[in-house]
């Protein structure tokens, strides 16, 4: 093996993102395929403790979630801007019921997009959310990942709420076209 | 191997449909109520179990959300695995959310089951009739997605069976039951969505 430079040490904010979830005990992960959650799909997928499920259609996800509150379990859905639009009817079973309610989302259609056909939902996805009842935090910067799903977990399971956090492609990088 | 495909299309074009009364099946199938944890879809469903569980605690019905039926079930079955959680949905929601249908293959909780109560129509606007009168057969799609245990319930006779699936623990049941197209039970719905989570949450998590 070769001697691991700094690099690799350092904790990708992905890991301490996954890590930070678990500590708060969520233990349900919806997700859709989705290269910037890629890490976090490939950790929930290898952790027993975690029932990770891959979905077909975004909605599907926010529906679960909604259930697994039933039963006293946390869980969080992953998925891109552009599957933002397939929740939204299903958002209202959210804030009709009040459900808690926390996702994360790769954002697309923003800072550096390549592909024209992202931007429609890549920017509607903040005013659809909160339209729908569901707050917005945007993460920019490595550093205010962590922090972020921090306040987040709070938000929705101390208060309640229904909260995305946007990881904006800023902070993912612009995929290459 | 087409004649064997052709005589099984035929034996299904054949067999009886929209022939029971939901009134009465549904209760039959589902049998002590109190045995499961409920969601149900909106529209005839929710009606359906309204009536059955005397809008228990044990119930979570929906009155809007179309689709999010089957997947509130997956959820709440994978954080209780120690309770048997039992869905009834409508043909019209259902068809609404069949990609659901191949998400839960694929996790197969033991502990859900799916009952699909098919009248063919969407009673709530006017009983339009829904493709499952032009012969989608809901069953088969359920088998194509990978659910191992189905049944169709179309006459009486098939009650018994199809109620055996529903409490049977060896992976994910799916029972369609082919009714007539009537109304359900028209009892007075709780349509206050947060009242119901709270109820059914207190019920559950601190034990009522």
């Amino acid at each position: 093996m070769s001697p691991k430079t700094d690099a690799d040490q350092a904790p990708r904010w992905q890991d301490e993102l996954y890590d930070e979830l678990r500590r708060n005990n969520i233990t349900q992960i919806a997700y859709v395929p989705d290269a910037g959650h890629s890490i976090l799909i490939d950790r929930s997928l290898a952790d027993p403790e975690v029932h990770s499920v891959g979905l077909t259609s975004e909605e599907e996800g926010v529906a679960m979630l909604a259930g697994a509150d039933l039963g006293g379990a946390r869980g969080v859905l992953l998925m891109q801007s552009s599957g933002t639009g397939n929740c939204i009817n299903m958002l209202s079973l959210i804030s009709g019921s009040r459900f808690p309610f926390l996702t994360l989302i790769t954002m697309r259609g923003e800072y550096g997009e390549g592909n024209p056909w992202q931007y429609s939902m890549g920017q509607a996805v903040e005013p659809v959310l909160k339209a729908m009842g569901v707050i917005c935090l945007r993460v920019e910067r490595p550093e205010d990942v962590v922090p972020s799903i921090r306040a987040a977990v709070t938000m929705v399971f101390q208060s309640g709420r229904a909260v995305a956090v946007l990881l904006a492609q800023k902070l993912l990088g612009a995929k290459k076209f | 191997m087409d004649s064997k495909r052709n005589a099984k299309d035929a034996a299904r074009a054949a067999a009886p449909r929209f022939l029971l009364d939901r009134c009465q099946v549904v209760p039959a199938l589902i049998g002590r109520q109190e045995d499961f944890l409920h969601i149900s879809g909106l529209a005839g469903a929710v009606y359906d179990l309204t009536a059955l569980t005397n809008q228990g605690d044990n119930f979570y019905g929906l009155g809007g959300a179309m689709g999010a039926a089957c997947m509130m079930g997956l959820g709440l079955a994978l954080a209780r695995p120690d309770k048997r959680v039992l869905v009834t949905t409508g043909d019209g929601e259902l068809l609404m959310s069949l990609g659901a249908l191949t998400t839960i293959a694929v996790v197969n909780p033991p502990n859900l089951s799916i009952l699909c109560v098919d009248n063919g129509h969407y009673g709530e606007t006017g009983y339009q009739v829904s493709h499952t009168s032009h012969g989608v057969d809901l069953e088969q799609i359920a088998q194509g997605a990978g659910i191992k245990m189905t049944r169709t319930v179309a006459t009486e006779a098939d009650i018994p069976e199809g109620a055996r699936i529903l409490r049977q623990g060896n992976g994910t049941a799916f029972v369609l039951v082919s009714v007539k197209p009537t109304d359900a039970p028209r009892v007075k719905l709780n349509l206050d969505g947060a009242v119901c989570r709270l109820a059914f949450r207190e019920a559950l998590l601190n034990g009522s």
